[in-house]
Order: structure tokens, then sequence, then C-alpha cells
């Protein structure tokens, strides 16, 4: 909580300005009892109307007085408070930027999402919070113990003992809340995982008639987080009448050892009342500084959990080659793999086992074998969106983690195999490698990648509006834009993973046929499940469960690998 | 208070009828409490009564009181719990009524609704927004409640003690509600403004965070760092308004109780001169008014909390609002299939200026084998979501076995078919639950078998945890190809009479969609079928071969006709063996 507290160094003004304005309305506030006293001890007393009119306006003008210092206050509050939010939430995202596949693999876009929305929200609210209350209720609480103090030293014990009693209520109550808060919150990712999972899934689920099984888990998610929130509240409820049952019982004792020192002779009557009325500001102050402590215990259970994704760090380290002086010579493989193995985190089993091979710059290279052999593993090896357990990936002769991130992955155009595109217009979307590419470029791209004639038919061609994730796009022409995104800015590596899958043949046979004459000098590696697709390249890897099983041409490929042929003749019979 | 507050004022009020119980008991609870507290300070005058001065101290009396105060103390404690415990029951329940409401409404909203929402928002709405509302209750009935009983026992107090001076109390109150609404009416619009913005900002979040690893790809984090913090600031200076404006009406509130003391001050000082009242009088006239305009001060606390409850709760109903599909529970069920289908004159378009479909015709037998082909973006898809009543046809006729379709419900209809997507859908969950989808009361045999149809067995069994690993649709668990392999295993499982299969098997290998073909060929035996593919080497054994673009036929029969032809098939054909 504090580190992200630490954001507020930037709000000094606000933070030092803030608490003081209330401070002085505090006190204020505890002036205008006195001018009343003065009123009746004086004004009425005297019978002097002018003296009584004279001080009622000076209670109105403390007031006015008043309202200014709070509204100071309150604006410092908000300044500050949406100042540390928005810088909080710049800086997680900036983080969350940061993070390699393995680390976003751990805690889930979901979960993220709710920690950079809900999360922060909470953390701001008691910013808010913070500068409003944090100095005027402790400054009502200790000036009352004082006032009480000088009146009485002994008869004060008992706030001494009033004291610790309602921090130790408070401090028992907090602790067996704060687990709840933490269930409450994984509770509401839950529906919000399922929100979301029934949204993507709209189509599939309808089509099983899973509405139903669907709207189940929703419900029990909906149920559990409204039963755990009631749970909480059994506990959370008991603050408010637990502190006041504390004081009005103080109050009781200070009525009665009260009596006992009057009658002693050591107190008057309008002390006792005096011990009362300090009583009572305390309990007020107090009630204030628990809810304090509510918002508090919820804002840092939030910045735990926003905490524990700052202080993740990306399991791959930014290498230090910025420049482009790597440009290869010709002779130095463009991409090789020396002995690389790897398997994902928290699985047993390699994906990627001993794997060895060269690419020349400007080579075609395909990539075939049956699901799940690591085809799409082998690929990510490559902008080093993981890192590998064993053995070293190289792009232009260097280890590709000597590299700068940014350097490397600018060589490479990538081609998911899942076609995502983003929300805006067509042209955003094909910036995405290079953010200042000229229209000419862009239309260059989608030749290449054949999406030219359907973009230009669109009402606004290039500026055609793409909903979120695109839609409103068939899968086909998505996964041509995504070939042209990949394109703009002409990468020196083009790695297509099996992102033809959606187009038909005519299509794919004529973006194949404009890649191979279009992209002159790029080395390209292509995923296909067709032979059809890869037989023009230079090499051909057939990966079999994790291993290479053969390498070659097409026609060797045909000669030497049963499996390769085996594939062709299904393809062609 | 305007028009559209009191809307959904009401609204959300509906959907606390069920649990009006709590309202009852926390209404009893809050008056009880209150009044309660309200004696404690006037025991605590009586006590002082009897402590006189030295000498002079009434024990056994003072003993009594004491003990009446302890119970009065426990009781309003007690009391006070209960109305705590009641709202927060009633703010819980009903938000979770509405989340529900909300997601069914969801669940009934046709395509056409879903398609265009940004599924970040609706899960901002679902999760902050509903957050909102229970807060906003929470606060309302608990402090509201408290505080307006408080103000109703204050004055009765007052005006037992002296009437005039309560009246000038009570005249004066009209202030601090004129200035409350005031304010109220202003801070409503800039907190829609603000949730507007969060909800931008989540949906930008949403797709840049949901999409990480393409972002990362095009080491696109810095335009998205850019974008976010545009967002992030518009949403700072929204937010900072609104929380400012919010912040007013406290010490606005504050400082109209503070002229209503002084009021009270200046008044009953004149009052006790002309000899109309005591000083004793006078005095607890000042703290019954400073008891009574307290509660103001909170109200108006709480109205804040509530502006930007209904604030959320409006987003909530624009869900809730969506249009619903018809309600079909009139229509028979369609059973016994045969698999018989008529497509007539079939028109549709998304967008009413540019028509997609058109003239549609088309006629298929029982347990005929239907391909469909074409350039991407043809209509293949739309055709399908035309037959499952995904979307409805705009003019023309679809009938099975000569019913309409429109005619009998849609989930008998979909029961009918089994449909495998190219884009694959896995839910987080365990692989079994996965395939036990549709048919959650599966055996092992069953999910086993299905599995092994699908050649999904053999990379099952490798998973850390066999059938019970945990999958999710972006986790790196398993492939593409393999999630493809799970959803076939789906329909494997299920066994409906007609298939539609798009581009079902794009992602898997070509071994292995060699087998998949060939279970695929048992099960589609005696069953009819639509098929869309790219791999001509599936279509060709086809019954009827469609060749669609542009939303039209342009060409239909069977592979021999259609190479015969040398039309739009013949070329496409021939193109996968071009050089």
């Amino acid at each position: 909580m504090f580190k992200l507290y630490r954001n507020l160094k930037y709000y000094k003004l606000q933070v030092i300005i803030g608490p003081v304005c209330k401070l002085i309305e505090a006190v204020f506030e505890l002036i205008v009892p006195l001018v009343m006293a003065d009123i009746i001890d004086n004004g009425i007393k005297a019978g002097d109307t002018g003296y009584i009119l004279s001080k009622g306006l000076l209670m109105i003008g403390l007031g006015a007085a008043g309202l200014c210092f709070a509204l100071v206050c309150q604006y410092c509050g908000s300044v500050a408070s949406m100042g540390v939010g928005t810088r909080i939430r710049h800086d997680l995202f900036e983080k969350i930027s940061s993070f390699s596949h393995a680390e976003l693999d751990r805690i889930g876009a979901p979960s993220l999402i709710t920690r950079i929305t809900n999360d922060i929200n909470n953390v701001q609210w008691s910013v808010a919070m913070f500068i409003r209350l944090v100095i005027r209720a402790p400054f009502l609480v200790i000036g009352s113990i004082v006032m009480s103090m000088m009146i009485d030293l002994k008869l004060s014990l008992i706030f001494l003992i009033i004291a610790p009693l309602v921090s130790f209520a408070l401090y028992m109550i907090m602790s067996r809340s704060v687990p709840f808060y933490k269930a409450i919150q994984r509770k509401l990712e839950r529906i919000s995982l399922v929100t979301r999972e029934g949204l993507t899934g709209v189509r599939v689920i309808r089509a099983f008639c899973g509405q139903k099984d669907f709207a189940g888990d929703f419900e029990k998610a909906n149920n559990e987080h409204a039963q755990t929130a009631v749970r909480s509240a059994k506990i959370t409820s008991l603050l408010n009448p637990m502190t006041t049952v504390i004081l009005n019982l103080g109050i009781a004792a200070v009525i009665w050892f009260g009596g006992l020192r009057v009658d002693a002779g050591s107190l008057s009557q309008g002390q006792i009342i005096a011990f009362a009325n300090y009583m009572t500001q305390i309990s007020l102050a107090l009630v204030v500084v628990a809810n304090l402590i509510v918002t508090f215990t919820k804002a840092s259970t939030s910045a735990a959990r926003i905490n524990e994704v700052m202080d993740m760090h990306s399991s791959i380290e930014d290498g230090n080659i910025a420049a482009s002086s790597t440009a290869s010579d010709g002779r130095t493989a463009k991409i090789s793999f020396e002995n690389v193995s790897f398997a994902y985190p928290g699985s047993k089993e390699y994906a990627i086992e001993d794997l060895n091979v060269e690419i020349m710059p400007g080579e075609t290279i395909g990539i075939i074998g049956a699901t799940g052999s690591g085809k799409s593993t082998l690929i990510n090896l490559i902008p080093r969106f993981y890192d590998t357990n064993k053995g070293r990936v190289l792009v232009d002769g260097t280890d590709v983690r000597d590299y700068e991130l940014k350097t490397l992955r600018k060589k490479i155009g990538i081609v998911p195999q899942k076609a995502v595109l983003f929300s805006g217009t067509i042209a955003d979307n094909l910036r995405w490698r290079k953010n200042d590419a000229d229209i000419n470029e862009i239309k260059k791209a989608c030749d290449i990648a054949q999406a030219s004639e359907f973009v230009e038919a669109m009402p606004n061609g290039f500026d055609s509006r793409v909903l979120q994730g695109g839609r409103n796009f068939s899968g086909g022409q998505r996964q041509r834009l995504a070939i042209a995104r990949a394109l703009v800015g002409r990468p020196e590596i083009l790695i297509l993973d099996d992102s033809m899958s959606a187009l038909d043949y005519a299509t794919d046979s004529k973006l194949r046929h404009a890649l191979r004459t279009e992209t002159e000098g790029m080395t390209t590696v292509i995923i296909s499940q067709r032979t059809a697709s890869i037989r023009h390249c230079e090499k051909i890897i057939v990966l079999d469960d994790a291993r290479v099983m053969a390498i070659g041409r097409h026609d060797e490929l045909l000669k030497d690998c049963e499996v390769y042929k085996e594939i062709y003749e299904v393809e062609t019979r | 208070m305007n028009m559209k507050f009191s809307l959904v004022l009401k609204r959300i009020l509906k959907y606390t009828k069920p649990h009006r119980m709590y309202i009852a008991l926390a209404l009893i609870f809050a008056v009880g409490s209150v009044i309660l507290g309200l004696f404690v300070p006037v025991l605590t005058g009586n006590a002082i009564d009897h402590i006189v001065e030295k000498g002079n101290v009434d024990f056994e009396a003072v003993m009594i009181i004491i003990i009446k105060m302890i119970i009065i103390i426990l009781m309003s404690a007690l009391f006070q719990w209960l109305l705590s415990y009641c709202t927060n029951c009633l703010a819980f329940k009903t938000v979770r009524d509405i989340r529900a409401d909300a997601h069914q409404k969801l669940n009934n909203a046709p395509l056409s609704a879903i398609d265009p929402m940004s599924r970040g928002d609706v899960v901002g709405r679902m999760i902050n927004d509903a957050e909102q509302i229970s807060t906003g209750l929470l606060q309302g009935f608990t402090q509201l409640f408290t505080g307006v009983v408080t103000i109703v026992s204050t004055i009765v107090f007052m005006l037992f003690t002296n009437v005039w001076l309560a009246l000038v109390v009570i005249l004066l109150t009209p202030l601090s509600f004129f200035t409350a609404s005031t304010i109220s009416k202003k801070i409503h619009s800039r907190f829609i403004k603000q949730a507007q913005i969060q909800g931008e900002l989540t949906g930008f979040a949403e797709e840049m965070i949901g999409n990480q690893k393409t972002v990362k790809a095009f080491c696109y984090e810095e335009s998205a760092q850019r974008r976010f913090d545009e967002i992030n600031q518009r949403l700072n200076k929204a937010g900072v308004m609104a929380q400012f404006s919010a912040a007013i009406s406290n010490p606005t509130t504050r400082f109209v109780n503070a002229c209503v003391y002084a009021a009270v001050g200046i008044v009953g000082s004149f009052l006790a001169l002309g000899g109309g009242l005591s000083i004793g009088h006078l005095s607890m006239f000042l703290s019954y008014a400073h008891q009574y305009t307290k509660p103001f001060n909170e109200i108006s606390g709480v109205i804040t909390e509530l502006q930007s409850a209904f604030a959320g709760a409006e987003r909530v109903f624009e869900i809730i609002d969506t249009e619903q599909l018809e309600d079909e529970s009139a229509k028979p069920e369609l059973s016994d299939v045969d698999g018989d289908m008529e497509i007539e004159n079939v028109s549709f378009s998304y967008n009413p200026k540019i028509s997609l479909i058109e003239n549609f015709n088309l006629s298929v037998k029982s347990g005929q084998r239907v391909a469909i082909v074409g350039p991407t973006g043809c209509g293949k898809t739309t055709f399908i979501n035309l037959l499952m009543r995904f979307y409805e046809t705009c003019g023309g006729n679809i009938s099975v076995d000569s019913q309409n379709i429109k005619s009998v419900t849609r989930d008998s209809l979909r029961r009918n078919f089994g449909m495998v997507l190219q884009e694959t859908w896995v839910f987080t969950g365990s692989v079994r639950e996965n395939l036990a989808f549709a048919k959650p009361d599966a055996t092992d045999e069953e999910i086993v078998a299905a599995a092994k149809m699908a050649h999904a067995h053999s990379f099952i069994r490798k998973l850390p945890e066999g059938y019970d690993t945990l999958i999710s649709e972006d986790g790196e668990e398993i492939s593409q190809g393999q999630k493809q392999l799970l959803c076939i295993a789906r329909l494997m499982l299920l066994m409906p009479p007609m298939l539609i299969l798009d581009e079902a098997t794009s992602s898997i290998d070509t071994r292995t969609e060699q087998r998949i073909q060939r279970a695929f060929a048992k099960i589609m035996k005696g069953k009819t079928s639509f098929v869309v593919a790219h791999r001509l080497s599936t279509v060709r054994n086809a019954d009827i071969i469609l060749v669609m673009n542009k939303g039209k036929i342009i060409e239909q029969g069977n592979h021999e006709e259609l190479m015969n032809k040398g039309g739009f098939y013949a070329n496409l054909y021939e193109s996968q063996f071009e050089r």
C-alpha cells in the first residue's frame, strides 16, 4: 500500500494543503460552541442584543470560512486521488506491457483487467479519504483525550482503558474481514470470467443449446458472490455497534466514578458533563476512523493485488544490442537453432526437443507436422516470446537474448494463428508495425496479402471501422488483413503461423505467388497443414512429437520421409 | 429530481421487491436503534442531576439509571447490527438479482444485438457498475433510514420543548434540501460522463491486455501505452470534476447546518431575553439542533453515493433492455428429423443498405452431403448463421422436413444440428467439462469414446492431469489444432441428425484430418450435412457442391458435373495444383 502511496509525492501541495484546510475547518467547528457559550454567559445575562447579534453573525462567518477551507480540501483530495489513480493505472499498464508470455499465462488477462480497473479504483478512493479525513479524525480523538486529562487526570484513566479496547475490537473485526474481501474479489473475477466467456463463445453455446448450463455457471458464481458478501457483512456490521457499546459503557463508567469523585469533592457537576461530551466526541471520531480503516483494508487488499503484478518481473530480460549493426552479410544464418529444448512452465514434457536448424537470409522455410508437434512453439522462440530451456536461438548470428527486444521484434513480421484485429480503422490496424507508414506502403502490403480487393470495395476503404476483435470481418478477411499488417514496413523475417487456413485455394495460391515474387530478400517461415502451401520452400522441416523428423526439399522429402509422403498423397488423391 | 432519475430509482426498487422483508426489518431496527440512542443523553442528564456536589450524590438512583443505560446501550447496538445486516442482505441480494437478470437478458438476446457489443464494456457493466449499485443501496438504506428516523424523532422532541424555536429549525430545513438537490443534479451528469470514460478505458484495457501476445509481436506496447494514457488523462479530468462536485455537497450542507445552528442561537437568545425560554432549555435545543442537522449531512453524503449508483444502474439497465428474442414457448419442438431441407428465395443482409444473400434456393434430400465452396466473404458463414437461426432471414423460407424453421423452437432446431466452427472456443475448466459441455450427464466412457473418435484421446492422456487438466481460451496448455479436436469431440458426443462443419479441421494436420474425415464419414452416413471447406479433397465426394460468390450460388452440382462445366469451381480446383 505504502508503495503505491509513494505516488503521492507528485501531489505534495495537495497532500499538505488538503489536510491543513480540513484541520482549520475542524478548529472552526470546535470554536462555534465556545462562541455560543459566550452568547449565553455574556449576551443573555447582560441583555446585550447587539452582542448577541454580532456573535451570531460571527458564527455564520466561521461557518462560511469553514466552507471555503473545506472546499479547498475537497478539491485537493479529488486532484490528488485521481492523479494517483491515473499514475498507478499508467504504471500498471506499462508493467503489463513489459511482461513476457510466461507471466501473461500465469496471471491471465481477465485478472489483469480487474486489477487495472476495480483494484485501482479502490486505492484511488482510499487516497481521497486519506486526504479528507486522516488528520481530522485523530485530531478530534487526541484533542478530546488531552482536554479530559487536563480536567481530571485520574478520571481520564477511563479513556486510557477504553481507547485500547476500541482498538482491539477494531483489530479483531478487521483481521477477520480481510480474508472475506479477498474472497469477494475472487468471486467477482469469476463472474467476470463467466460473462466474458459466455460472450466469446456465444455461437458455440447456442449451437449446443448450452445457454442453460452457462446460465447455471453464472448463477452459481453470482450466488456465491452474494453469499460471501453477506457473510462478510455479518462481521463488518459489528464494527459500529461494538464501538458505540464500548464508548457508551465508558460514559456509564464516567458517571459512576465521576459520581464518586464528586462525592469526594474533587470534581464538579459541570466537569462531568464536559467529560461525557468528550467521550461522545471521541466516539464520533472513532466511528470515522473505523470506516476509514474499512476503506483502507479494502484498498490494501487491492493494493496487494496491484503490487503482486508490479513486483513481477518479466522472465525475459532485455538485452542491449539495439543498433541494426548486426545486418546480415549473406553468409551468416538469418535464424539458427542450436540444440534447442523448451518446455512450457509447469509442463513436464518438452514441447521442442534438441532442435538444430539453420535458415539462411532470403530463404523460405516450411514447417509441417501433426497437431501439437511443436510448430507454433518453435516460432514463438524466434521473437523470444519464451526463452529456451537448453541451447540457444540466434538471429543474424546474435543470441536473441542479447538483443534489445524491440530491435529483435522490429526485424520480424508475425502473423499469429488467431488473426486478431483491433477496434479502430483498417488503416490503424495496418499501421501496427510501423505507425508512420504512408498509404502507399499499406496498399502495397494489402496487394501482396490479397486484401486490397475487399478493402477497396468497402464504402470507406481503408478508413472503414473495425469492431473489437475484427468481428465485422470474415475469417479469411481477418487473416489477409493480419498478413498485410505483418508486411507493412517490410520486416526482415516474416513468420506465418498457419495463417492461411481460412483462405480458399485460389486466394491462397495467389497470395503465395505474391509472397514469392514481392518479398525479395525477406526470410520467411511458413507453418502449414498442407504440403501445397510449402512445397516451393527451400527447406521443409517435418516435426513430430517435439522433434525434427526430417529436413529437406519437397522432392527429397517425398523420397525419404514416409510421413511427408503420406500427407502429400492424402492431399492429391 | 429529473425524470430519468426517478425512472431508474423505480426500476431499482422493483428489484428490491422480493426482499421487502429486509426493508421492513431494516426500518424497524432503524427506528429502534435511533430512538434508544436518543435516550442515552436523556439518561445521562438524569444521572448527572443526581450527582449534585460533594456529599450530595444519590448512588442508589445513579446505579439504577446506569443499569437502564446499559440495557438500552446493548439493545440499541443489537438493533444497529441487525439493521446493518439486513441492509447488506438487501443490497447484495438485489444486485445479485439485477446481475442475474442482465445475464439472462444477454443470454436471450439475438446475435445481431450481441455481435456489435464491446465485450470489455459489457463485463465492466456487469461487474463495476453493478457493484456501484450495491454500494449505493447499502449506504442509501442504512444512512437514509437512520437519517430520516433521527430527523423525525428530533422534531418531536423539539416540538415538545419549544414550538417557536422548533419552527425556526423546521422552516430552515428546506434550505438544506434545496442545496442538496441542486448539487445532486449537477453531479449526476458528471458521474455519467465519468462512467462512460471508465467504460471506454475498461474496453481498451480488455482489448490490449486480452491480446497482449499480438501486441508484443508487433512491439505495439508504446503505441498502446500512448492510447491508454490518452483515455486515462480524460478519465482523470472527468474524475476530478465528478469527485469534486460530489465532495462539494458535504461541506455545503455543513455550512447550511452552521447557519441553522446560528439562527437557533440568535432567536433562542432573544426568546431567553424575553423570558420565554430557560438557558437550560436553550442549550438542550442547541444540542438537538445539532443532532437534527447531522443526518442531513449524512443524507447529502448518501446522495452522492446514490448518484454514482444510479449512473451505474442506468448502464446495467441498458443491458437489461437489450432487444430480446421472441418467446417461443408456444411453438412445437422439432423432433425425429429425417433431414430433408428446402431453402426458398432466401434473402438476408446485416445492413439494410447492402444486401448480402439474395434469392437463395436449394433443396437437400435426407442424408445428402452438401459442400459449400467459394472465396472468403462470399456468404458461407452467413448461410450457416441463417440455418442455425443465429440470424433470421429477411425474406424467403428455410424448412426442415417441410416445417418452417421459424415455426419451431430455436433450441430444438439447433439440437438437431451439430456444429463445429473454424473459430475454436473452450472455456476455463477441465478438458472433461469442456467435452461434456453439451451433454452434462455424459459418462466417462462416452467422453473417452468421443475423444477417441476425434483423435483427441492420445494428446489428452499426455496432458499433466489427463482429462482433468484445466484449460482456458488463451492458455498455452493445448495448441490451436488440439482445441479444434476438442470441439470435434464435443460434437462426436452428441451425434445429432444434421451436421454443420465450418472449416472444422482447418488447424489440424492433414494426416489427423484424414482420420477425422473418416470418422465424420462414418457418423455422417444417413445424415444431412453441410461442409464448408477449402481443401477440395474434402469437398469432392459431396452430393451437392454449392459454389458461392458474393452471396449468390453461382454453380451447383457434383464434382464431375462442375469439372465438366469448366467454370469457377473447375478453376478453383485446378488452382491448387498450380505451380
